[in-house]
């Protein structure tokens, strides 16, 4: 499964990141991101979610959460 | 100017201040709820170009006040601002314009249309005499509470009642994080559990869901009576929660009825001394009786600020 690492990334350059990077994932793969905890972990998610992306789980993972997601229509 | 001819049915209706200087004055405009097209904008610059000192002022309560106007222009100043859509605010013992923050329109933190409240408030309600004092209303979108509806004689806060569809749950646990007054915790199932006697109805789970497994149950306004500021501030404390919004007209009504018939003899008092001298069961009981869904079993009086003399 691909990883895709936004720590260290600020709101909202992390949401766009995350957003590039799906560009090139085909639908229906599930991906991975790292998010720091605090406003990325609160915001991030939620708009990715807005964007049409299935949440399949996130948890916290020494400091910083994991987002998994399966990738929705373009 | 002794011929100059001023139509005095305009500085009855407020909002012309008498300034320092000789024969200056300030106008204020009512501006509801903080939003103004800028077409009116540009016709106030235009207004306040010609006939002002170079330079207007944003009043805390949102109105635009045109400074340094000459009585003797009143009149052309009232036609140049289209009189029939650019209405004077109120001074004196009336209730004022409304203040407002953006609400949910584009604002994320907004849960209520505090806007749309302002609008009909003003359009309703908007110079009504009190025979008292001043009644100030204002709209908060949420209760983060940027207008601190709690200083007002009536202070509305948007709020949401939250119910979760445990099946949307992915048990990531941010509810809980983001709950700032401990209404949630996780449970063994992963599954958060809310304790609604603690919720503030700020609808932070709601917002932080990843998923959307938190939804509204219900919305609408918390709403505070009694505040006020100035130089014996008083906090206006909780009589409704979840007031649908198109029944704020009809509850400040409510709250006016009491207040002029309660204050009757007591001159310029604002609402909030009357609530100590009379108490919070009288107009509970009197609220009661309309808006039974909403009102509270009970509640506090006004709080007092002693802020001039606190070690007295
Ligand atoms: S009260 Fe809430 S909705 Fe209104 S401006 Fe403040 S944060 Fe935004
Ligand atoms: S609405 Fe606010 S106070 Fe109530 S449970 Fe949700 S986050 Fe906590
Ligand atoms: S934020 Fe949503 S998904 Fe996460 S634990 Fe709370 S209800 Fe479940």
């Amino acid at each position: 499964m691909e990883t895709i690492d936004l720590r260290g990334v600020s709101c909202p350059t992390n949401f766009v990141k995350a957003k590039l990077a799906l560009e090139d994932i085909e639908t229906g793969t599930t991906v991975e991101f790292l998010l720091d905890d605090g406003e990325p972990v609160k915001n991030v998610p939620r708009s990715l979610k807005a964007d049409g992306h299935k949440l399949l789980g996130l948890k916290e993972n020494g400091g910083h959460y994991v987002l998994t997601l399966e990738k929705g229509e373009d | 100017m002794a011929d100059a001819k001023i139509d005095l049915k305009n500085l009855k209706a407020g909002g012309f201040i008498k300034e320092r200087g000789k024969d200056l004055f300030t106008v204020r405009l009512r501006v509801p709820g903080g939003r103004m097209s800028v077409d009116r904008l540009s016709r106030i610059a235009a207004v306040a170009q010609k006939y002002g000192k170079g330079f207007v002022h944003l009043s805390v309560r949102q109105s635009i006040e045109l400074i340094n106007i000459n009585f003797s222009d009143f009149d052309a100043v009232v036609a140049e601002l289209g009189e029939d859509q650019q209405k004077v605010a109120s001074c004196g013992a009336r209730v004022r314009v409304p203040t407002a923050c953006g609400g949910c329109e584009y604002n994320p933190n907004g849960l209520v249309d505090t806007q749309k409240s302002a609008l009909a408030v003003d359009e309703k309600l908007f110079g009504t005499d009190t025979g008292h004092h001043k009644f100030k209303v204002a709209f908060a979108g949420c209760p983060f509470d940027c207008p601190k509806s709690a200083t007002n004689d009536v202070g509305f806060q948007g709020g949401v009642w939250p119910a979760l569809d445990a099946a949307e749950c992915i048990s990531c646990g941010l509810c809980d994080k983001s709950c700032t007054v401990g209404a949630l915790g996780m449970g063994e199932d992963g599954k958060p559990v809310f304790a609604a006697d603690k919720c503030i109805y700020c609808g932070d789970c709601l917002k932080v869901c990843p998923t959307g497994a938190w939804k509204s149950a219900k919305e609408g306004y918390s709403v505070r009576i009694g505040g006020k500021w100035g130089r014996n501030p008083l906090v206006g404390t909780l009589y409704a929660t979840f007031l649908p919004e198109e029944r704020v007209v009809d509850f400040i009504g409510s709250v006016l009825a009491w207040y002029l018939e309660k204050a009757k003899g007591a001159g310029r008092v604002r609402i909030g001394d009357i609530i100590l001298r009379e108490g919070t069961a009288s107009l509970l009981d009197h609220l009661r009786r309309d808006f039974a869904d909403y009102v509270l079993e009970r509640t506090i009086l006004p709080q007092v600020i002693d802020t001039q003399l606190p070690l007295r």
